[in-house]
């Protein structure tokens, strides 16, 4: 190697490390407000009360307790209350997955744009407005006292959120395996069936995800349609605020148990929500 | 040959595939159309949980045009949205031009900073209020030991509507980013190797490259993040209630109220009415102008 090529090379290297740092100042200017919010409520939910009360605040917990999770689970029915979130969430994303991978298939391949459009509405309209009205009928019905008014109500999220992603995916599947097997004399169910479907298997992996996020995150329905025993958890958590004596840390730490599944959830399998986000830019409620 | 594999184009194209979606669009229709029908029967109706119905055919509507906390709450909407695009926008599209860069732990980075959009709004809302309270809050603490004056964040009136943007700017930033950063890794990389060719500088590569490219990309996450902020309702409930006062109740906070804490369904069916009019409108006008941006 020649001696210019050498120092040019050495140029390279002090400029690819000058941006480098500017960089890392970039990257922790814009990452720092997701981690200090999520920090200082583990912290919240890691100290006693009169660290929680103090001012200047206590930033680390010493030592750290665990009080505030006992006491959640002490005194209020928060097993009930997930196990409600999970039949629901599991119950709508379920449903979503038997109606909306064929409805994403059928819309992707006869290009309906329009009745892509029907569903997108969904996504479009308050939840508040088809609220009132399911409410009303609940009530009429006498549902009111069950968790099925707030899995109804859930399809809304979850569908669209499916059909969305699905038709994405299936559109950028080549189309020539379902052909090979439509001349070979298959019915278009069984073309689907076994052949489009079993390939779609990563495309249903991230629409469950983001179906089971943004199911497990709504709140408003769990809070109106909801009664004492059958409130989801997010509901459950802001009752905590308005009805029990307000102290901070068990309701950091209910806040915590509540959305730490979520969190855990993205870190792990960003890349596959990262595409499924930018593939729809869909998001519930 | 050819006439069993026409048979099979002609089966696997089109119409033909349409019955696939009639289960979906069934319970679609179930859950979204039929309310929709069953709210414009109530707007048109007197009707208080409890007691019976009386139709009064539009005197709802008529009672809304002169209703000072709807118009106020129409008010407050529009601002709390304004400022709930345009920041996020910035700061997204910012954010998506450091992530298109390649860097150590940038996946791990990434799916830090999109945390703030998958955690429960309820939860990381409580934290906030926590964070915010006027003697005991961190934020206050933050702010006092930099020199700055403490604020009343959502428990004053001025600084509510700023208050309760900030938190929104936090937790949906990170989806104008994704929105972005898709527009950006499908931009062509020739351009940008002929301006340099050319002695094009960083900000002008931006400006006359990078910008035009991702332009249909930020519309679009315009258009959602103007629906989403008109929808609004989760962080506004928890946080401030629509407090105090009145001062950040939107329409939709005071739809919630008519509805569920008055149980004046008839009326609050006539305010969801009029919402709905608003969203679409926007919707429409802001897709309109991606189709511009599109084929500009």
């Amino acid at each position: 190697m020649s001696a210019p090529a050498r120092t040019s090379e050495l140029s390279w290297l002090a400029r690819r490390v000058a941006s480098k740092l500017a960089f890392g100042f970039a990257v922790f200017v814009i990452v720092s407000p997701a981690i200090l919010v999520m920090l200082w409520m583990l912290s919240l939910s890691l100290k006693n009360e009169v660290d929680n009360m103090a001012y200047p605040p206590v930033f680390i917990p010493s030592p750290p307790t665990l009080a505030n999770f006992e006491a959640v689970f002490e005194n209020s029915n928060l097993m009930r209350y997930l196990v409600n979130s999970l039949l629901v969430t599991g119950g709508a994303t379920l449903v979503a997955i038997l109606v909306g991978v064929p409805a994403g298939y059928g819309i992707a391949k006869a290009s309906a744009h329009r009745t892509a459009i029907c569903i997108l509405i969904a996504r479009i309209t308050p939840a508040l407005s088809y609220l009132i009205p399911l409410y009303m009928m609940f009530q009429m019905l006498g549902l009111t006292g069950s968790l099925w008014p707030i899995f109804i109500t859930h399809l809304v999220i979850t569908i669209p959120i499916f059909v969305y992603v699905m038709i994405g995916f299936f559109e950028s599947l080549p189309p020539d395996l379902e052909e090979a097997a439509l001349i070979d004399g298959c019915t278009l169910w069984q073309a689907f069936r076994h052949v489009a479907l079993p390939l779609a298997r990563p495309g249903i992996v991230v629409a469950m995800i983001l179906s089971i996020i943004f199911s497990w995150n709504n709140f408003v329905f769990g809070a109106v349609l909801g009664g004492r025993q059958t409130r989801t958890l997010p509901a459950a958590v802001y009752n905590m605020l308005t009805f029990e004596q307000v102290a901070w840390g068990p309701l950091a730490a209910a806040a915590l148990l509540v959305t730490a599944p979520v969190l855990v959830l993205t870190l792990f399998i960003q890349k596959e929500i990262v595409g499924g986000l930018t593939a729809g830019g869909v998001k519930g409620g | 040959m050819t006439a069993p594999i026409a048979a099979a184009a002609a089966r696997g194209y089109g119409r033909n595939y349409l019955p696939f979606a009639y289960p979906a669009l069934a319970i679609t229709a179930m859950v979204i159309v039929f309310p929709w029908l069953f709210t414009l029967f109530m707007s048109a109706h007197e009707w208080k949980i409890g007691s019976p119905r009386e139709f009064v055919g539009f005197a709802n509507y008529v009672k809304l045009a002169g209703d000072p906390r709807f118009l106020e709450s129409i008010g407050h909407t529009l601002w709390f949205t304004l400022l709930s695009v345009v920041l996020p926008i910035a700061f997204g599209t910012g954010a998506a031009l450091v992530f298109n860069e390649r860097f150590p732990l940038r996946g791990f980075c990434r799916a830090v900073f999109i945390l703030p959009m998958m955690a429960t709004p309820v939860a990381v809302a409580l934290v906030w209020k926590m964070m915010f309270h006027p003697q005991l809050g961190v934020l206050n603490y933050i702010l006092t030991s930099v020199g700055l004056p403490p604020s009343l964040w959502h428990t004053s009136i001025d600084t509510v509507i700023p208050t309760l943007v900030m938190v929104e700017v936090w937790h949906w930033t990170p989806l104008v980013m994704l929105i972005v950063l898709g527009g950006l890794a499908a931009a062509p990389t020739e351009p940008y190797e002929s301006a340099r060719l050319d002695g094009a500088n960083a900000w002008q590569m931006f400006r006359y490259i990078t910008l035009p490219l991702i332009m249909p990309f930020v519309v679009l996450a315009v258009v959602i993040r103007t629906i989403d902020a008109l929808k609004a309702f989760d962080t506004i409930f928890v946080i401030s209630e629509g407090g105090p006062g009145t001062a950040s109740e939107t329409i939709n906070i005071y739809l919630y109220l008519q509805a569920f804490a008055f149980y004046n369904i008839g009326y609050a069916s006539a305010i969801v009415v009029v919402f709905f009019v608003l969203i679409i409108v926007l919707a429409m006008v802001l897709l309109w102008l991606r189709q511009k941006s599109k084929w500009s």
